[in-house]
């Protein structure tokens, strides 16, 4: 089996894994960080959404193989050691960004970047970025929000 | 997904090599497609070869009056360069609108048109500007390399390295995306330059198409209202639970339309 190594939330990670194994699956099952979703499977729904090299993907349509030597980072990483939320989160909080939470991972992740990439972006760059993240309950209106505030900030 | 083996070679020569030796085996791209396949157990390969991090497939440079793009260039990274924004700016809107941004950061050109995906967006700008296809081994014009639903001109071995888009005077892509998967249930580019007017209609049939009557309108004036009363014809155009064969015709020619009222 390929051995891999990456730098996964900061730490250097080792593990061997068969190549079709997903960076989804080595996340949630291999190193037990569950709080990457698998919702469609599909790359539709964007709840694996993580980071690569500081770009957002979905952990579902990407093979583990492909992160050796990468950096990821997954909804784990985001929060300082001392549990300080990133701004992102801390606005999904502030602004009521999330009812069930399932998508709120992906969704967070996603706007990370955006954030990140395009501070100050406005309501339509919101809602066209996060095209790829699909949430059933809160209708999108609290989500758009919270990203607009976290932009305001200037701070993925 | 059934396994395979996985290798990630060095350089280009590498790669050709590695698949020479691998009837069974697939380039991997950025994985957007074919990982998709594969799941849905639609594709079984024996060996997947990785193409991410060639050199030889990066870079994005203008070259006289052609702009060349790597086949390891991602969506996002086409979409946000300058020179392709400057050189070919539908060309860069086009990009900025496949699928969404997670698959645009790992989707490739060269993935997306090997694959050859009846409703991806990238064949219709290489079908209408002109281009040529630049693989390993030789130089495809973009007429002969689609030949059909999934089909291309490329040996299994052989890796599309760059594409050469000749610089229009004018281009547009208009596209009616399905709402989920955001591929074309329509899409049409529109180009006028030094090789005439060509459309090509991406979605609507089993694969990406030049559009006579649409063309032959166009040459005679190139303006929205030249398309007024022009029939698409619907035979032989997809049917299936997204649209009807008649609903996509009609589609085509209203996104014609707003593609050449978008060249402006």
């Amino acid at each position: 089996m390929p051995a891999i190594s990456l730098k996964l939330n900061g730490r250097s990670v080792t593990a061997e894994v068969e190549a079709r194994t997903l960076l989804v699956e080595l996340l949630r099952e291999r190193l037990g960080l569950t709080g990457t979703h698998v919702g469609c499977d599909t790359s539709q729904c964007g709840a694996c959404t993580v980071h690569v090299d500081g770009r957002s993907v979905k952990s579902c349509t990407m093979l583990a193989v492909e992160a050796d030597g990468r950096e990821v980072t997954t909804i784990e990483g985001l929060a300082a050691a001392d549990g300080t939320l990133s701004p992102v989160q801390a606005a999904f909080r502030e602004h009521h960004g999330l009812q069930c939470g399932f998508c709120t991972p992906g969704m967070v992740m996603s706007a990370t970047e955006l954030v990140r990439r395009n501070p100050g972006a406005g309501e339509r760059e919101i809602r066209e970025w996060l095209e790829g993240n699909l949430c059933r309950c809160t209708g999108y209106h609290n989500i758009v929000k919270a990203v607009q505030a976290a932009a305001q900030t200037g701070r993925g | 997904m059934q396994n395979f083996g996985f290798q990630k070679p060095r350089d280009l020569a590498a790669a050709v090599a590695a698949a020479k030796k691998a009837p069974e085996g697939k380039y991997l791209g950025g994985g957007q497609s074919l990982l998709p396949v594969m799941k849905l157990g639609l594709a079984a390969p024996s060996e997947l070869i990785a193409l991410s991090g060639l050199a030889e497939l990066k870079g994005v440079r203008v070259e006289g009056k052609e702009l060349v793009i790597g086949a390891g260039t991602t969506h996002a990274e086409v979409a946000a360069s300058a020179e392709v924004k400057k050189a070919i700016p539908a060309l860069a809107d086009l990009a900025g609108h496949i699928g969404d941004p997670q698959v645009r950061n790992r989707g490739t050109l060269g993935g997306s048109l090997a694959h050859d995906d009846p409703s991806a967006d990238y064949p219709a700008a290489v079908l209408a500007l002109g281009a040529t296809v630049v693989t390993d081994r030789r130089r495809i014009a973009a007429d002969a390399f689609f030949q059909g639903m999934f089909q291309t001109a490329l040996a299994p071995d052989e890796v599309i390295t760059a594409v050469r888009f000749p610089l229009p005077e004018k281009a547009a892509y208009a596209k009616f995306p399905h709402p989920a998967s955001k591929f074309a249930l329509v899409g049409v580019f529109v180009a006028r330059g030094a090789g005439g007017v060509r459309v090509a209609v991406t979605g609507a049939g089993p694969s990406v198409h030049r559009s006579a009557p649409l063309e032959k309108a166009l040459a005679a004036r190139f303006a929205p209202e030249a398309l007024a009363g022009v029939a698409v014809p619907a035979g032989g155009l997809q049917n299936d639970p997204f649209g009807s064969a008649e609903y996509r015709a009609h589609l085509v020619a209203v996104m014609a339309r707003r593609a050449v009222a978008a060249c402006g």
